[in-house]
């Protein structure tokens, strides 16, 4: 039975090498969602639908599957989150038409449905934090973690304008120091950040809808295959008894 | 030694004798498993053999329903899988079966492979066995790829541009040949088309053949085992190898136990880390294929990149091409680049023993290195195991005859 745990063991090393493959150079600070938390996950499917939900579809989402993951009655999508769309089985689409917005921003806004799992939770939470004060740029803010981006901050609100600081390191080269507060916004930083961990929160959700259901899943598969091991050892040892 | 008897084998009429006056049926059964008499002393490493038919079995199982709700075209192709995850009825345990499958595939086959590296399980008179063996894991190899243009992300296409414009380095005809597979002048519709049929039927049809021919010459020959003595050299006069066991009942239910453990490792992957942290199913591929946005960063998936960055190494793009080319077919000639008079590593001299440990770190760090961006230390890095991994092969002639072995014993050692 050792060889055998030793075998797992090393097949077990071989999967999990040094890790993951790194997305973005930029560091970025953890968004520390819980997919788990179905509140928050409430919460993040209330701020897209009144917040990005106007730009961006989720076109791979329906309504009925959020009811069904986030404990939200029909009578409660269609009163909270169903602002443009008919039936419950209708997928998340923007308000507003693709080729219009593609002239008006330059690209149209992409769809939201894989984006976390695409980018990191992590990109997210920090690309929505990182808009910073930017008087060259059409939309008067650009964004530390895409520069150049032609998305405007819907969030300005919320969150208040920020400048960023930049200063110069050993070599002369200028990199990004901080954030300035320029004005304030409705939250308190603390607030905005948990508004933004929620939004993220749901968009790993709607990444895989499913995560929660095959981890469960998955606990019950392990184990009938622990008793399924037991019994399958057995009948081994049964039939080599006569092997000298 | 008693035997259990098993019920195919025992005297017969009536129905079993109308089939095996017409087909084979008995015959067949005793030959492949009741009397197949493989050593007693295998130890896990032989369970490789057995766990790459079990992946086989998922793949095409969990191939088959994919294929129901797949649609092929560069129009559908991303928004079905994505129509698979979330709407069809348990589709999404079916792609993360067929897309965990695809890596314990590799990493089967890789270790069976290294297992036989191990025992010389190449040498006389198994060569045939071994060249059908490479054989497998070239249409392997291009069944995977023609498999991960399907999903239609940005790493398939990309992935797949980068590979299929290495044949346009061949002189004269690389040109034409890359507009034949891709029948288009660029990756299209057309490509993910014909990629499909490739992958749902004529390798799955080769893979499928080459294994059975695989098997049968495997149990014409007779397993290897970890001593590297065949054991028909001594028989009992029942004409049964002394140190033989049937495959049915004994090595079965052995493998059972094998099976039960891959299953849940493999379990464990496909409901708790499908992505495996990007290895599995690469984050950039959850974005749709976008002709105008090249990525960053195109690295293929882990099980070919260790040929990758042997193909990086080299500065000059056809010399690229021909050396990876030649590190995926190099293998094929184990049988005749290995003189040694022994089989098995355990009576192998530590030549031998060090040259094979120098091959996996190469091989490993190859891996590794396929996903890091080529540039800086990590050129000059798989230029140095790339050297190491040709001269494990290479210099084999040389270093095997002179390895110092030790003496074979006549029967196969067995602990109980």
């Amino acid at each position: 039975m050792d060889k055998t745990i030793r075998f797992s063991v090393v097949l077990a090393a071989l999967l999990t090498t040094t890790g993951a493959l790194a997305a973005s150079s930029i560091e970025l600070e953890p968004a520390h969602n819980d997919p788990g938390n179905i509140n928050s996950l409430q919460r993040g499917a209330r701020n897209f639908m009144n917040y990005c939900a106007g730009c961006h579809s989720a076109k791979y989402v329906r309504f009925n599957t959020l009811g069904r993951d986030l404990n939200l009655s029909e009578d409660q999508l269609i009163e909270n989150l169903m602002f443009n769309a008919e039936q419950v089985f209708d997928t998340i689409q923007a308000t507003m038409p693709l080729d219009d917005a593609a002239r008006w921003f330059g690209s149209a806004p992409p769809d939201m449905s894989l984006m976390a799992r695409a980018r990191g939770t992590d990109y997210v939470y920090n690309y929505l934090r990182g808009f910073y004060l930017d008087p060259d740029s059409p939309t008067g803010v650009d964004n530390r973690v895409l520069e150049g981006t032609s998305m405007p901050n819907v969030l300005w609100e919320l969150q208040g304008y920020q400048k960023a600081i930049f200063s110069e390191d050993d070599h002369g080269i200028e990199a990004f120091d901080r954030f300035e507060q320029v004005t304030p916004g409705t939250m308190s930083a603390e607030e905005f950040d948990d508004f933004v961990r929620d939004t993220v929160n749901f968009l790993e959700y709607i990444g895989e809808p499913v995560r929660s259901t095959r981890r469960v899943l998955g606990v019950w598969v392990l184990m009938f295959l622990i008793v399924f091991l037991i019994i399958a050892s057995m009948l081994k040892k049964q039939v080599w008894k006569d092997v000298t | 030694m008693a035997r259990i008897e098993s019920e195919i084998g025992t005297p017969k009429g009536g129905f079993m004798k109308w089939i095996d006056d017409r087909f084979p049926f008995t015959e067949t059964m005793r030959y492949h498993i009741t009397e197949y008499y493989a050593a007693k002393s295998f130890n896990w490493w032989y369970i490789f053999g057995v766990l790459a038919f079990v992946v086989l079995v998922i793949q095409i199982a969990s191939g088959i329903f994919l294929t129901m709700n797949y649609k092929p075209s560069a129009e559908e192709a991303f928004a079905s899988v994505e129509y698979i995850m979330r709407d069809v009825e348990w589709g999404w345990l079916i792609r993360y079966m067929h897309s965990t499958g695809a890596s314990f595939f590799f990493i089967v086959v890789y270790l069976h492979m290294y297992r036989a590296m191990m025992y010389g399980s190449y040498q006389k008179p198994r060569e045939l066995i071994w060249i059908i063996g490479m054989l497998i894991f070239f249409i392997l190899f291009a069944e995977a790829f023609a498999g991960y243009l399907l999903p239609w992300g940005q790493m398939s296409y990309w992935g797949a541009q980068v590979i299929i414009s290495l044949f346009g380095a061949i002189p004269f005809v690389g040109e034409a040949l890359v507009e034949i597979i891709r029948g288009d002048y660029s990756i299209t519709d057309i490509t993910l088309n014909r990629f499909f049929a490739l992958h749902v039927i004529v390798l799955p049809l080769a893979l499928i053949s080459m294994v059975f021919v695989h098997i049968v010459a495997v149990h014409h020959v007779g397993s290897n085992n970890p001593d590297g003595i065949e054991i028909k050299d001594h028989k009992g006069p029942d004409g049964v190898p002394l140190d033989g066991i049937a495959f049915h009942p004994y090595h079965t239910t052995k493998d059972l136990v094998g099976i039960i453990v891959f299953l849940m490792i493999f379990s464990a992957a496909m409901f708790f880390a499908p992505d495996m942290g990007g290895y599995f199913l690469e984050h950039a591929n959850f974005e749709p294929a976008n002709v105008m946005a090249t990525p960053e960063h195109i690295a293929p998936v882990w099980y070919f990149t260790p040929f990758y960055a042997i193909l990086r190494a080299v500065p000059n793009k056809l010399w690229g091409a021909i050396l990876m080319a030649g590190s995926v077919l190099i293998p094929v000639f184990l049988p005749w680049l290995d003189r040694s008079r022994v089989k098995s590593i355990r009576y192998r001299g530590w030549i031998y023993k060090m040259a094979l440990g120098l091959f996996v770190i190469s091989f490993v760090v190859l891996g590794w290195l396929g996903m890091q961006p080529a540039e800086g230390i990590y050129v000059m890095l798989a230029r140095i195991f790339s050297v190491i991994y040709f001269g494990f092969f290479l210099l084999m002639p040389y270093y095997t005859t002179i390895d110092k072995t030790k003496p074979v014993p006549d029967r196969v050692v067995y602990h109980g």
